[in-house]
């Protein structure tokens, strides 16, 4: 592998895998573990590695965006710190918290002592040992094996004051903290956003990021990933599955099945011993990509048998 | 740049100028299309570039995606400028040159068959012969500013929209925009300090400790209260046509108003004017959101409409538990076709579902027609809107919680069954 040359990266350049030096070796890392990726993605993931900044992946659920992270933080070796957002995410749980018992506790020991000086003790109990460090803080400290990969999962469950909150963070890396200053990086962490899009992330934060839209795999792209990630899966009934997911999709439905259905039902359908697509099998396992009744009620039965005579008419006439 | 890598032909200073040359032109051209693009994207594009390497016509292609675009809107823009901005194929070569591009605005050259956004095709030719449209004069309308007196007010208050002169007209826009919409608030999982709060601030309560010493002076919170999303869905057919006018005045009040409301019209189509509205001045709003609608006037379906903005709308902009105004009179061309189903799966998604019928005002109306029958069973309150003052009272009903859905349901089935 080639050695890094910028001056972020010589910091890192410790134990762990240093960051790959163009997209090429971008894909090779995420293929290394596992992730098989599009070049284009690789070129966002690449930038956002090069240039220090913090990287937006936006898509449907279960397209794999979480998943670029956990790849990333595994193949780097790197320390993988997660931040699962949530409606009411604040900062005493995203960022940090003074220990209150114990500085209540320094407080009594200082009056018992007798002659406390008050701006002492302020001093005192405001001390970096008193902060409890939640993910978006632990993500500034320094790491043997260099930066570690902050995920900052789904963040359009919270609401806009935390994004707000955040700008700090991914612009400078760097965190505020009013009685004690502020505490900046040794060296900028790995930092991946992922959103749902149940709503719009505001244009200030999606600024500074590099964006990508992670969406739907192509037929051939998505028989990659059935090979790495379902293996048992034998390459007629592989071929069968990505083909009919990939016909679903081209249906009017309120959820379309993603990449992570793709994988559950082929795993499910090795677990019943099934080597080919038959009508009866879809309609038993369809609950495993289609999570809504109204989809599960359209598709089941007959437009299932429908697709799945096309799906196999086409696979036929590719194989002559 | 002293860590630039060395390139592999040509002296380094002048391609790199060009570069930035090139890049900076690309991107006034993505910015004349309406991309939000600053200076400081031109740099980060720059330094992308150099990065990644002009190798190949696909990285450059996505390196600057990744720069540049950052909604899924934007692609099909970035797109086609790319390509026709890029389009010779001998990119590093042209890099080197001395000239920039030369773009055809018209697309004259006769394999490019492909028909250019109109959006683009007007930046490029706007880059080229720099901008000057005149703007069309506008037509005058004649305004009364004097203020009214109380009685006129009053009266002007219980008038049916319908029946509104054009004078009355302005006069009530002028009233919907300074109306205040008050909406309930639902608890947040956020603290706010407050004196008469349940929990104890302990932040907030150290800090006091260390001002005063001796005994702790405990301070309180309690959680934060926040008004939920509002989304407005409002049908612009000709049956509406009378009231939409002024209805529109109003979504343009409270967008301005309050933050996270979104609106939408629906006619044959579904159109989302939130970001036209968002426009402070009324006027040039209502502009922007008439050129954007191409359905006014015209017939209903309601059904389709509602399923695609179901399909496509209600997981961006129903979260964190939004309440729905559904303003239409539920006269559906389509005779209410699968407006049950797409009705049952909106009032699930969001936490109150309002439906606003003009044709309510009429004493003893029933809801007859197959539309309104299909939407009744699935709402949790139904008023009318037919004049300022039920706009008024609209205020009354978002503040309150209102009847619980199991009721609400229970009595309007009452009312199809017992009278249908």
């Amino acid at each position: 592998m080639r050695q890094a040359t910028s001056p972020q990266d010589a910091t890192a350049s410790s134990p762990a895998r240093a960051l790959p030096g163009d997209v090429d070796e971008t894909l090779a890392l995420l293929g290394a573990g596992n992730y098989v990726a599009d070049r284009s993605l690789a070129t966002a993931l690449f930038l956002a590695l090069k240039l220090a900044r913090p990287l937006f992946l936006e898509g449907e659920a279960g397209v794999g965006k979480t998943e670029i992270a956990k790849v990333l933080a595994d193949t780097l070796g790197r320390r993988l710190i997660r931040l699962q957002c949530y409606e009411g995410l604040d900062i005493a749980s995203a960022a940090y918290e003074w220990n209150y018992s114990r500085q209540m506790i320094e407080i009594r020991l200082a009056e018992a002592a007798g002659g406390a000086n008050r701006d002492a003790l302020a001093r005192d109990i405001y001390a970096e040992s008193f902060l409890i460090k939640r993910p978006l803080l632990q993500a500034l400290e320094a790491d043997l094996a260099g930066p570690p990969v902050l995920l900052i999962d789904e963040l359009d469950r919270t609401d806009e004051p935390f994004e707000a909150y955040l700008l700090e963070l991914l612009a400078d890396y760097q965190v505020t903290i009013p009685e004690l200053g502020t505490v900046a990086a040794a060296s900028p962490p790995i930092v991946v956003v992922t959103s749902n899009r149940t709503r719009e992330i505001h244009d200030a934060l999606k600024r500074r990021c590099f964006y990508y839209w992670v969406d739907y795999p192509s037929a051939e792209r998505e028989m990659q990933i059935l090979r790495v990630k379902a293996p048992r899966a034998g390459e007629a009934l592989a071929r069968q599955v990505v083909a009919f997911v990939q016909k679903l999709r081209g249906r009017d439905l309120f959820k379309l099945p993603g990449v992570a259905e793709t994988i559950d039902w082929a795993d499910a359908l090795v677990q019943l011993d099934k080597v080919a697509l038959d009508p009866q099998a879809i309609d038993d396992t369809l609950g495993v990509l289609l999570k809504y009744q109204d989809d599960i009620a359209r598709i089941r039965g007959s437009e299932a048998a429908h697709l799945l005579g096309q799906v196999k008419a086409e696979l036929a006439a590719g194989a002559r | 740049m002293a860590g630039d890598p060395p390139r592999s032909a040509g002296p380094a200073e002048p391609q790199a100028s060009r570069l930035a040359d090139n890049l900076t032109y690309f991107a006034r051209t993505l910015r004349a299309a309406g991309l939000p693009i600053g200076p400081g994207r031109v740099i980060d594009a720059l330094k992308a570039v150099e990065a990644v390497g002009v190798g190949t016509r696909d990285d450059l292609y996505w390196t600057l995606h990744a720069v540049f675009v950052n909604r899924r809107e934007q692609q099909p823009i970035f797109d086609q400028a790319f390509h026709i901005f890029w389009r010779n194929p001998q990119l590093l070569q042209k890099m080197l040159m001395a000239m920039l591009p030369s773009i055809d605005a018209g697309g004259a050259t006769e394999e490019e068959r492909e028909p250019m956004l109109r959006r683009l095709a007007e930046a490029f030719s706007s880059e080229r012969d720099g901008a000057g449209d005149g703007r069309e004069s506008e037509e005058e309308e004649i305004e009364f500013d004097a203020a009214m007196t109380y009685s006129a007010r009053e009266l002007l208050q219980k008038t049916d929209f319908e029946s509104l002169s054009n004078a009355e007209i302005e006069a009530a826009k002028r009233m919907i925009a300074a109306m205040r919409l008050p909406i309930m608030t639902v608890r947040t999982r956020r603290y706010a300090t407050d004196r008469n709060g349940r929990r104890i601030d302990l932040r907030a309560t150290m800090r006091a400790q260390l001002r005063s010493g001796g005994a702790i002076p405990l301070r309180y919170r309690k959680p934060r209260r926040r008004h939920p999303p509002l989304v407005v869905l409002c049908d612009i057919s000709g049956s509406m046509s009378r009231y939409s006018r002024l209805l529109l005045h109003f979504m343009h009040a409270i967008t301005n108003d309050r933050d996270r409301v979104h609106s939408f019209l629906f006619g044959t189509r579904l159109t989302n004017i939130t970001r036209h509205l968002r426009q402070r001045d009324v006027d040039l709003a209502l502009a922007r959101v008439a050129t954007k609608v191409e359905d006014w006037s015209g017939g209903t379906r309601i059904g389709a409409c509602l399923a695609e903005f179901n399909a496509h709308w209600s997981r961006r902009v129903l979260g964190q538990g939004a309440v729905v105004l559904l303003i239409t009179d539920g006269l559906d061309r389509e005779g209410g076709e699968g407006l049950d189903r797409e009705m049952e799966r909106l009032h699930k998604s969001c936490r109150r579902l309002i439906w606003l019928n003009p044709l309510l005002r009429f004493e003893g109306y029933e809801p007859k027609a197959q539309g309104a029958r299909a939407i009744l069973p699935h709402v949790d309150d139904f008023r009318t809107v037919h004049n300022l003052d039920s706009l008024d009272a609209l205020g009354r009903v978002l503040s309150s919680p209102g009847q619980r859905r199991l009721e609400a349901q229970r009595s309007y089935r009452a009312v199809i069954a017992g009278r249908g």
